[in-house]
């Protein structure tokens, strides 16, 4: 008779941290022509210390050296650095895949050409509403057309974009019609999750959905199965009941990261905020950040449940998004603040500090349709990026 | 014990070109550049299986060249089907 030892569930290697990142977010840029109210990033102006063109062939370097297979761009807006699409070509000629996120901007005839002509390339436009007043009022006025223009122009060179949608308490009703919209332009539907980061912070109490509307989102995520993509988004969901696909844990410094565009490294691109950051590029390259830095060492110790030990739901949600609790102000061995169990609802009216921004590239005198920061808050919200790619295959 | 009998087993198979391979040390990550999928090999055997397809003249050749036993050959032919249905390995003629 043999003995055969069960080798360790997959899920808890992730958790442990592989040597190098699956995929991360690279922001290439705090610029962006828009001001959307939920910006993950707080971005609007250009940092002075962004990195060079140089040492951004640097970090694809070291990525390919790493094997890392894509990186997911944004920004800010990606696509005004004047040196882009020259980045795009030097990843993509040296097995770095590229999906980056756009509102659209720099999305004419030719650049749609240009993508189609280079299979390593996928563009995700972002879209927070399947109209223009649902979409305007958060990202700002005419944001909507510039889109549509761009997804014409994309479904036009033969490209299949992504179209990438947060998703909010103005938009949960328009599911459908987003669903429509992406397949008018022959573009894939990838919906993620509201964060509470960087300008998201001022918002989220506004956008973020209900429960009730929580509740219609997973059930809609699960009748479409993985036609939808979701970035991993809404694993705090799966306390409802079956998984989404995808690799449903917080990836955040084990199995992905952020890395900002002034070199910064953090854990995850919902958390641009000293507590999670991990280093810079400049000191000892992406590596050694990765490979050695304290904090991530701790991210990938195994955590505690905390206050969900005791529930049921514990194994399915690993207690949410760790971004989510901080940014709200809530520990981080307790409930997420959308807790589907109720449990976050609960945990907000009690007593806690919400952190101070650590950093912020907001526009100072606001932009046309938007209100500067600080400024009343119409309806508000940001284009959040994702990592882990459903579908997912375990072989 | 009796040989198992499953095609894929005496067919010849390439990685797909667009195929890159990242060993783990609980296995590997499979990415596809061109359907873009990512798929976890959860067993260094089955990389060490996936290697040796290049070099044999068929999958069961690769398996027993591996280490992989005749006991082990069913969940393997399994595993390597998987593997050709998503394209992340192509029938060499």
């Amino acid at each position: 008779m043999t003995t055969v030892s069960k080798p360790k569930p997959l899920v808890e290697h992730f958790e442990a941290g592989l040597d190098a990142p699956i995929c991360l977010t690279w922001e290439l840029t705090y610029a962006c022509n828009l001001a959307c109210s939920h910006c993950l990033s707080s971005s609007g102006r250009r940092d002075p210390r962004e990195l060079s063109t140089a040492e951004c062939e640097g970090v694809i370097d070291e990525l390919q050296r790493m094997q890392v297979f894509y990186v997911n761009i944004g920004g800010g807006e990606p696509t005004v650095r004047s040196d882009f699409w020259h980045l795009l070509d030097y990843a993509t000629s040296r097995d770095v895949g590229v999906k980056f996120s756009t509102n659209g901007i720099k999305i004419d005839a030719e650049a749609a050409r240009r993508i189609a002509a280079n299979s390593y390339i996928d563009v995700q436009v972002s879209l927070d509403g399947a109209t223009p007043d649902v979409n305007d009022a958060v990202r700002g006025l005419g944001s909507y057309a510039t889109a549509e223009k761009a997804l014409q122009h994309l479904h036009d060179a033969g490209v299949s974009p992504k179209l990438s949608v947060v998703c909010t308490r103005q938009n949960i009703g328009q599911l459908d019609a987003f669903k429509a919209l992406a397949d008018r332009f022959g573009a894939q539907l990838r919906l993620t999750r509201l964060r509470p980061s960087g300008r998201g912070a001022d918002v989220w109490d506004e956008l973020h959905p209900t429960q009730a509307q929580q509740r219609e989102l997973y059930d809609w995520l699960v009748a479409h199965g993985e036609g939808v993509l979701t970035g991993d988004s809404f694993f705090h969901l799966a306390a409802y009941g079956d998984a989404l696909p995808g690799l449903n844990l917080c990836g955040a410094g084990r199995v992905v990261c952020l890395i900002d565009p002034v070199g910064d490294v953090f854990a995850c691109p919902f958390a641009i905020h000293d507590q999670f950051l991990a280093g810079n590029v400049r000191d000892a390259g992406f590596q050694t950040v990765w490979q050695q830095s304290a904090l991530f060492a701790q991210l990938r110790e195994p955590q505690s449940g905390g206050a969900c030990s005791g529930c049921s739901a514990y194994d399915a949600c690993r207690g949410g998004c760790m971004a989510a609790k901080f940014f709200t102000g809530l520990p981080l061995d307790g409930p997420d603040p959308e807790c589907v169990k109720g449990h976050g609802e609960a945990a907000l009216a009690g007593v806690r500090a919400i952190p101070a921004a650590s950093g912020d590239h907001s526009h100072k005198g606001g932009v046309r349709g938007m209100p500067s920061r600080g400024g009343p808050v119409p309806i508000q919200l940001l284009a959040s990026r994702p990592c882990n790619e459903s579908p997912v295959s375990l072989v | 014990m009796p040989v198992t009998a499953d095609p894929v087993l005496d067919r010849a198979y390439d990685v797909s070109p667009r195929v890159a391979i990242r060993p783990e040390s609980f296995g590997a990550l499979l990415y596809h550049f061109g359907t873009r999928r990512l798929s976890f090999l959860k067993d260094p055997l089955l990389l060490a299986t996936v290697r040796a397809l290049a070099d044999a003249p068929t999958a069961r050749a690769a398996c027993v060249s591996a280490g992989v036993s005749e006991a082990q050959l069913p969940a393997y032919a399994r595993a390597l089907n998987t593997l050709i249905t998503t394209d992340m390995l192509r029938e060499r003629p």
